[in-house]
């Protein structure tokens, strides 16, 4: 059994932590609240590019000289995984499962006989791939989403995958980020970003409009495609964040809830201890009165 | 008849303006054109310009936008824009700033891809330093 003083150092110990977590729970908290904001205010942007590029991506799919990013190289050789993680931890399973997914899709690649390259965004993915897939990464980016998401900081993501895309690098690209679903639930998605899916028609009556195109349906198309990567990859960036916060609140939470159970435990135990301690000086007393 | 339209203008950031309005100017890539209710459907490029909204027939919003693409239907005109920068926020300084960090980008850039990028951002800084629109 422990003394007494190793008690109490272990009881004030677990008290600051309980302390630090509990105070990480409210700040991420508040934080999540302003991820959860820029991510629904990022919503209609998204919304109404696809609507638009859904419609033209329509009508040119068919078409023998539609542009790469949206008819794909016409192979499946080379697979570009883009891991989206968060740059620090301490957010129970948050990264760990976006890295657990990302290795089953690589292995799963592997096992198919495909060319896997990875692109590392956020330093714990990074940090984790390399550990197992060193020399499949092909570019990190770690410098990323430090401070609340910004749109330019996703447009240089965008713009680094489709010049290596143009450059031939690879041909198919996939990424992995965790969706906000709630405060609690995250959800671990595979999203593929080139060749861009076409959205299956619904055939609503919003479909039927035909557009006249200015200048033409393929330049718009050429500047719509790169710039919906970046809408894609800044709407990921956003999900992430606010999915990251949930999940910190969560484990932090959990945390300081563990905490208050060992010092339950804890004090119960010293208590026992300093009894067995003053019962056993007073029958040392005792005995020693009775002796004389 | 309707007489007014659904503009919505949305950066990716955020959703900046969506009310129903009389008519709006857009700095289309092949000309500024306006729109007003029955517009035929449209979808077209945008290049550094002003976006006006016309409300009982006179300017009422003002923004200063770098690109992006717009898209009408005959009730409504839905501009996507990179980055819009309102009236109020137009000043000297604003252009200036704009210009000089354009210039920097410029004398930065190593690759073709970095240099074009660059001179749309020089071009968009030039077009706001002579619009007169400053204050």
């Amino acid at each position: 059994m422990p003394s007494l003083k190793e008690f109490r150092v272990r009881i004030a110990s677990v008290q600051s932590t309980k302390k630090i977590t509990s105070a990480m729970k409210m700040v991420a908290a508040s934080k999540l609240r302003r991820a959860q904001e820029a991510a629904e205010a990022a919503r209609p942007y998204a919304e109404r590019m696809e609507r638009m590029l859904g419609n033209l991506a329509g009508a040119a799919q068919g078409r023998a000289d539609a542009l790469p990013l949206l008819a794909g190289t016409g192979k499946d050789d080379v697979h570009l995984i883009v891991v989206m993680t968060a740059n620090r931890g301490l957010a129970g399973g948050f990264n760990s499962n976006i890295i657990r997914s990302a290795r089953g899709l690589v292995r799963e690649l592997l096992e198919r006989g495909k060319t896997v390259k990875i692109l590392a965004v956020g330093r714990k993915g990074r940090d984790a791939m390399r550990r197992d897939y060193r020399d499949l990464i092909v570019g990190e980016m770690i410098e990323f989403g430090k401070k609340t998401a910004v749109f330019s900081e996703a447009q240089d993501v965008a713009t680094k995958v489709v010049d290596m895309f143009n450059a031939g690098a690879f041909d198919v690209a996939t990424m992995v980020y965790a969706r906000f679903k709630s405060a609690i639930t995250q959800v671990v998605t595979r999203q593929q970003l080139i060749p861009f899916p076409v959205p299956q028609a619904t055939g609503g009556s919003a479909d039927a409009v035909v557009y006249n195109y200015e200048p033409s349906d393929q330049e718009i198309l050429a500047e719509l495609l790169p710039r919906n990567l970046a809408i894609q990859i800044f709407r990921a960036q956003l999900e992430n964040g606010a999915s990251f916060f949930g999940a910190q609140m969560a484990a932090m939470d959990s945390a300081t809830r563990n905490a208050g159970e060992m010092i339950n435990k804890l004090t119960l135990n010293y208590n026992r201890q300093r009894q067995a301690m003053i019962t056993k000086e007073l029958i040392e007393i005792i005995s020693g009165a009775e002796a004389i | 008849m309707a007489d007014t339209l659904k503009f919505e203008l949305v950066s990716p950031e955020r959703l900046l303006l969506s009310e129903q309005v009389e008519m709006v100017l857009v700095p289309g890539t092949e000309g500024v054109f306006g729109v007003l209710p029955l517009h035929m459907a449209l979808l077209s490029t945008l290049k550094p310009g002003f976006v006006e909204v016309y409300q009982a027939g006179a300017v009422r919003e003002r923004f200063f936008v770098t690109g992006g693409f717009a898209e009408v239907t005959p009730s409504s005109c839905t501009v996507l824009v990179d980055d819009a920068v309102p009236q109020a926020q137009l000043t000297q300084a604003y252009a200036a700033e704009r210009l000089s960090k354009a210039k920097a980008l410029i004398e930065r850039a190593t690759t073709e891809e970095e240099l074009k990028k660059a001179r749309v951002a020089m071009a968009a800084a030039e077009f706001l330093t002579q619009s007169g629109a400053l204050h």
